[in-house]
């Protein structure tokens, strides 16, 4: 019998749903995944049991597998981790149902770990499946709050029934209507102070999460930038 | 040449893990306390009356009852403004004192789940920076969110053991000023509530015995760090979280289960924004639908941000395809602050929520129609300009 020698998770190029690239990009990017001091703490083996997918919400909706994932880091398979990379992490939930490993494994944080490591080097999956999410991503690193009132309209949430369009109607007089002071705002969840908005922006730029931007949308990260760099310097905070 | 056993040689080219005995999580405190000790942070300690509770693995957890810094969450404060309200409203009922911070930012880790677009650093400066902010103000830390909750568990568990982790996040901490703080306890709502539960009882003006309950566990609550979270032998004997049910347990009300209880809500963080098709189909077709058909609660309590916006507003779309579906969804501090004799709309603002509650209030003996005129009066004072705001005194507290 011809032994297999092909992982069998592997999808065909013709099939596979981005391009492939240099093999030494590949060793690159995961040597990126295997560096974070995070990952030894989230991988333990696979026992192949299975109950990560039992658990997982994402696994019942997509062709999804934590098992696959967990299985492919152990195996440092980084060909078959760059497909995941490219076509499956942005499905998972987050929710961290897979924590139920018996061997203590942490598929879910794996994940998270190898979004990062896609945003960090602009990869196709990174910008097309934060299409559409850039302006959440421009409100928390603004304003501090990631949600606001002001985002309840009815054509951005037309599944959600009337009465987003009652709160979008009503919206400053509704607020109003909240005995807590910091509620009465429309633009952020709660007032937020402008000192902390400034100790804010000095993480984001002190840490590179604000470099992180660039690599999925180069718009929203100038507009960032500008709105930093500009209220740092009303501040006579030096970068 | 000397001979390798056919062994050897594959166990060189595989991959070996080193892997704990124990899977109980690690308690934090004896790490916490020695890193103070060496003067690496300083640690925020529970204050004043509090409550000991139990938790997974057995380590008592201290809850305070009073002086609380309430660190709000963005999903609550900004589409689901009664559920924050509704936890300061049991706290201002009950005579517990706290700050209400604008010195607060969002922990940004919905953003972080759905984006990656952060990282370690980042995440525990934002997280830190918070924390000093509470000790500043002496208040201890009372997080609402369960993600935010959760996370800060995970960054607590990093901090404490990668120094370089340390040594990057005190440069940004020098860099704004504040000290290297953890509190000695972090410390969700839902545990404030379940160690309050005799007292809240004690309060109760409504009769819950014939309302039907089920209730949805947050996974960032009980999964993420899972040793933090409330375990009790006399709820569900100890095989799960006793957040929420406790409470509702406590109340007597009709607490029912269904066999999905462990299922997430379906939230997603990236998906409920721009995918919201899974989220949608999850939440109805495997809690909702499934808590109608083995339960048929009146009511679904949870106790985080995204179950109560998933859970609540899924049901609309699947309504339209005729699904099992139709029963209202809110936080375990909203019915509480309404079996206390909150003002459904006042307090708990339930006209921001989709599915209908009415039938609920109905059986809760709340007369909804008179409650909306009520609201609608105060509207109009704000309307006309006689007051600008609702307060705490319109609200009795």
């Amino acid at each position: 019998m011809k032994t297999v020698t092909e992982d069998p998770y592997m999808k065909v190029d013709r099939v596979a749903g981005h391009e492939d690239v240099e093999r030494s990009t590949k060793e690159s990017l995961m040597a990126e995944v295997f560096a974070d001091p995070r990952f030894p703490h989230y991988l333990y083996g696979c026992y192949e049991c299975g109950i990560c997918v039992a658990a997982c919400p994402s696994a019942r909706f997509y062709d999804f597998s934590p098992r696959r994932v967990a299985q492919a880091a152990a195996r440092r398979d980084i060909d078959l981790m760059f497909q995941q990379m490219e076509e499956d992490i942005w499905e998972c939930s987050q929710c961290f149902s897979c924590l139920r490993c018996p061997r203590g494994n942490n598929p879910g944080g794996i994940i998270t770990v190898m979004r990062e490591v896609a945003v960090k080097n602009g990869l196709h999956s990174a910008q097309e499946a934060l299409q559409g999410y850039s302006r959440i991503i421009f409100k928390i690193m603004s304003t501090g709050t990631q949600v606001s009132p002001d985002m309840l309209q009815p054509d951005a949430f037309p599944d959600w029934g009337p009465e987003v369009k009652d709160v979008s109607e009503n919206l400053d007089l509704w607020r109003r209507a909240l005995p807590p002071e910091t509620h009465h705002t429309t633009k952020t969840g709660w007032a937020v102070a402008d000192k902390t908005i400034v100790e804010l922006y000095l993480i984001w730029l002190e840490t590179g999460a604000l470099d992180m931007i660039r690599q999925v949308d180069e718009g929203i990260h100038m507009i960032l930038e500008e709105v930093m760099e500009e209220r740092l310097e009303d501040e006579g905070i030096e970068i | 040449m000397t001979q390798v056993e056919p062994v050897q040689l594959l166990l060189s080219k595989k991959e070996r893990f080193e892997r704990e005995p124990d899977r109980r999580s690690e308690d934090f405190h004896e790490l916490l306390f020695e890193l103070e000790s060496r003067g690496e942070l300083v640690v925020q300690r529970v204050q004043g009356e509090h409550v000991t509770v139990p938790t997974k693995y057995g380590t008592p957890k201290k809850i305070q009852k009073g002086h609380l810094w309430h660190h709000k969450s963005c999903g609550q404060c900004g589409h689901i403004p009664g559920y924050s309200t509704s936890i300061f409203w049991i706290m201002r009922k009950l005579g517990y004192d706290y700050e209400d911070p604008r010195d607060q930012t969002s922990c940004t880790a919905w953003n972080y789940y759905a984006s990656a677009t952060s990282n370690q650093a980042a995440q525990a400066a934002v997280a830190l920076r918070n924390f000093a902010a509470a000790y500043e103000t002496g208040y201890f830390p009372l997080i609402h969110c369960g993600t935010s909750y959760g996370h800060y568990k995970e960054v607590r568990s990093e901090l404490l053991h990668q120094p370089e982790l340390r040594s990057q996040v005190r440069k940004v901490m020098e860099k704004l000023g504040k000290p290297m703080v953890l509190p000695e306890e972090i410390v969700h709502y839902s545990e404030w509530l379940y160690a309050m539960r005799d007292e809240i009882a004690a309060n109760q003006v409504i009769d819950l015995k014939d309302v039907a309950v089920t209730v949805h566990p947050a996974c960032h609550y009980y999964k993420l760090v899972e040793g933090d979270a409330i375990y009790d032998p006399d709820v569900y004997h100890g095989q799960r979280t006793a957040a929420v049910s406790g409470l509702v347990q406590r109340l007597g009300a009709d607490l029912r289960s269904y066999s999905t209880f462990f299922d997430c809500c379906g939230f997603g963080f990236r998906h409920i924004l721009v995918q919201r098709d899974f989220t949608r189909s999850f939440a109805t077709l495997r809690k909702i639908e499934v808590m109608k058909e083995e339960a048929n609660p009146d009511v679904v309590l949870t106790h985080d941000t995204g179950c109560v916006t998933s859970l609540d507003k899924s049901q609309f779309a699947a309504q339209a395809h005729d699904r099992n579906v139709g029963v209202p969804v809110m936080s375990e501090a909203q019915f509480a602050a309404l079996a206390m004799g909150a003002h459904p709309y006042k307090v708990c603002q339930l006209h921001w929520h989709s599915t209908n509650y009415k039938p609920l209030l109905e059986k809760m003996g709340i007369d909804w129609k008179a409650a909306w005129a009520e609201f609608e009066e105060e509207l109009q004072h704000l309307k006309s300009g006689d007051k600008e705001f609702l307060t705490w005194e319109d609200v009795g507290v």
